[in-house]
């Protein structure tokens, strides 16, 4: 399996009491696939997260890619954030060249590959332009070229819409939508707004909170690219309204 | 725009004007005696006199050169320390406590000390310059390095950058706003303690130039001397604000950028 997650817990001690943030996680997730992971807030999503990216360690447990134990951060898993992490003192350019900058390449071919990525998010009249004088939209996308620039195999993404206007929101999900099918990348995607995550993901994890930790995996077996209003993507969406008990639990299999 | 520009320089001209006009009104009177208070006519002369015969320039030359070494030595020494002690919390909490104590002091109290150490000449007045300039610098630099945002640590640690590029890349020009401050404020109080540091020990330099003044009862050129010291400070400060925006601007984040 490409990304293996083992009995990962993490506790935190806080002024000597001590809190599960997340409580042994099986999952496994294939090269290629786009994963959501779905829950409240407190239910340990971003917790699985900063383990997959080796921002933070189990205190049980291991996280493996390619049969690895994860034991810190690598250029081959990007994370990108909910507030973007841009420099703003940095141009688009220079942002994007950020990750090119500890790799032995040219500043002309750095350059070259990063107006690319630009072009990609298509941003290139922007590329002058400074991180304040854009849109959320627009910065998220500036998030995106600079992670992909350095081409990783897997993007972590730490509820990367969630201070975007809804409209611009269904604008970015098309956008990554895209992306992943044309650099087939692995996407880990933490959300936790429930149509994003049946657009997005080809398999849903359902996290719950206190302590945090995984409820059920749910297939999303959809075409792409989805319709947000078909039928079934309107009955997955129930499912997962159901897991979490947001919907009284309906008995009949089969609507009319 | 030209409209603003106007009014504004209108206004500095109205206010002088009155300050003037009052000054001439206490001369008028006839209570205080010429020596105690000379009258604006006799200062501008006395202004004019010490533009005319180049003394105001030897001085001011004098004064300046001393002030760009020791604010300059301020800026290496405070910014480099800074990062240091601003990176190392641990190190700072012992170093703290002694800066806390050293920093209320006057630089002119290190004086004697100052004069026995580095002799006399151009060294004593940039020593004091240079003790003015470093503890603001040396403060905001080093809270600048601590606020700086763990998400761009965090960025930056995910695309491979290490120590020394993580400091010139990231913790530098993040902690930037905040130093430029205290460069900012450690100009105002280096300006300040020129003047005093030529007073106690030097042969030459505006504070010189006003004791020299004082010692052969010439009161006109102390008033004069002071306005001149005031005006170069001011400009001085204009200076540094007109850097500090356009170093901002090109690290993206003037205020007026923002939305």
């Amino acid at each position: 399996m490409y990304i293996s997650i083992e009995g990962a817990s993490r506790e935190y001690f806080f002024k000597g009491r001590r809190t599960v943030s997340l409580e042994k996680v099986n999952l496994e997730i294939q090269k290629g696939e786009f994963i959501c992971l779905l829950g409240p807030s407190g239910c340990g999503k971003t917790t699985l997260l900063n383990l997959i990216a080796g921002f933070d360690r189990p205190t049980s447990g291991v996280v493996k890619i390619n049969g690895e134990v994860v034991t810190k951060p690598s250029v081959n898993r990007i994370t990108i954030f909910q507030n973007y992490g841009l420099l703003p003192w940095r141009s688009v350019l220079r942002n994007v060249e950020l990750g090119l900058e500890s790799k032995k390449i040219s500043k002309k071919e750095r350059s070259k590959i990063a107006e690319e990525y630009i072009e990609l998010v298509g941003l290139s009249a922007y590329k002058k332009h400074h991180p304040a004088q854009l849109s959320g939209g627009m910065q998220q996308r500036v998030a995106l070229a600079r992670a992909l620039a350095v081409d990783p195999e897997i993007l972590l993404m730490d509820e990367p819409l969630g201070a975007l206007d809804a409209m611009t929101r269904m604008t970015m999900q098309d956008e990554i939508e895209r992306l992943w099918q044309e650099k087939k990348k692995t996407i880990i995607f933490v959300t936790h707004d429930i149509e994003e995550a049946v657009f997005l993901a080809d398999r849903i994890v359902i996290m719950t909170p206190s302590p945090g930790k995984v409820k059920s995996v749910i297939d999303v077996p959809l075409a792409r690219k989805r319709d947000r209003t078909g039928s079934d993507f309107l009955k997955i969406r129930d499912r997962v309204f159901a897991e979490f008990e947001l919907k009284a639990s309906d008995k009949t299999e089969y609507y009319l | 725009m030209k409209m603003e520009i106007l009014k504004k320089a209108s206004r500095i001209v109205i206010s002088i004007s009155v300050l003037v006009v009052i000054w001439q009104l206490a001369v008028f009177s006839g209570r205080y005696e010429p020596s105690l208070l000379p009258s604006p006519a006799k200062v501008f002369e006395g202004m004019s006199e010490l533009i005319k015969d180049g003394t105001l320039l030897t001085h001011f030359r004098v004064s300046l050169s001393r002030f760009f070494i020791g604010y300059l030595a301020s800026i290496v020494a405070g910014i480099t320390l800074g990062l240091l002690l601003g990176w190392n919390k641990k190190v700072w909490s012992f170093i703290e406590p002694i800066v806390q104590v050293l920093r209320p002091v006057s630089p002119i109290a290190w004086f004697p000390f100052i004069v026995l150490w580095f002799g006399i000449g151009d060294a004593p007045a940039i020593v004091i310059i240079f003790i003015a300039g470093f503890y603001p610098i040396l403060l905001s630099t080093v809270s600048g390095v601590g606020n700086v945002d763990a998400i761009y640590l965090k960025v930056a640690d995910n695309f491979g950058i290490r120590q020394p590029q993580m400091l010139f890349k990231i913790i530098l020009p993040a902690a930037f706003p905040l130093i430029a401050n205290g460069l900012h404020i450690a100009l105002g109080s280096a300006w300040v303690f020129l003047v005093a540091g030529e007073m106690v020990g030097a042969q030459s330099g505006l504070g010189f130039l006003i004791i020299d003044a004082r010692n052969s009862l010439r009161s006109d050129l102390v008033l004069a001397g002071i306005i001149f010291i005031g005006v170069l400070g001011l400009l001085l400060d204009r200076l540094i604000k007109f850097l500090e925006t356009g170093i901002e601007k090109q690290w993206g984040i003037s205020r007026r950028g923002m939305n």
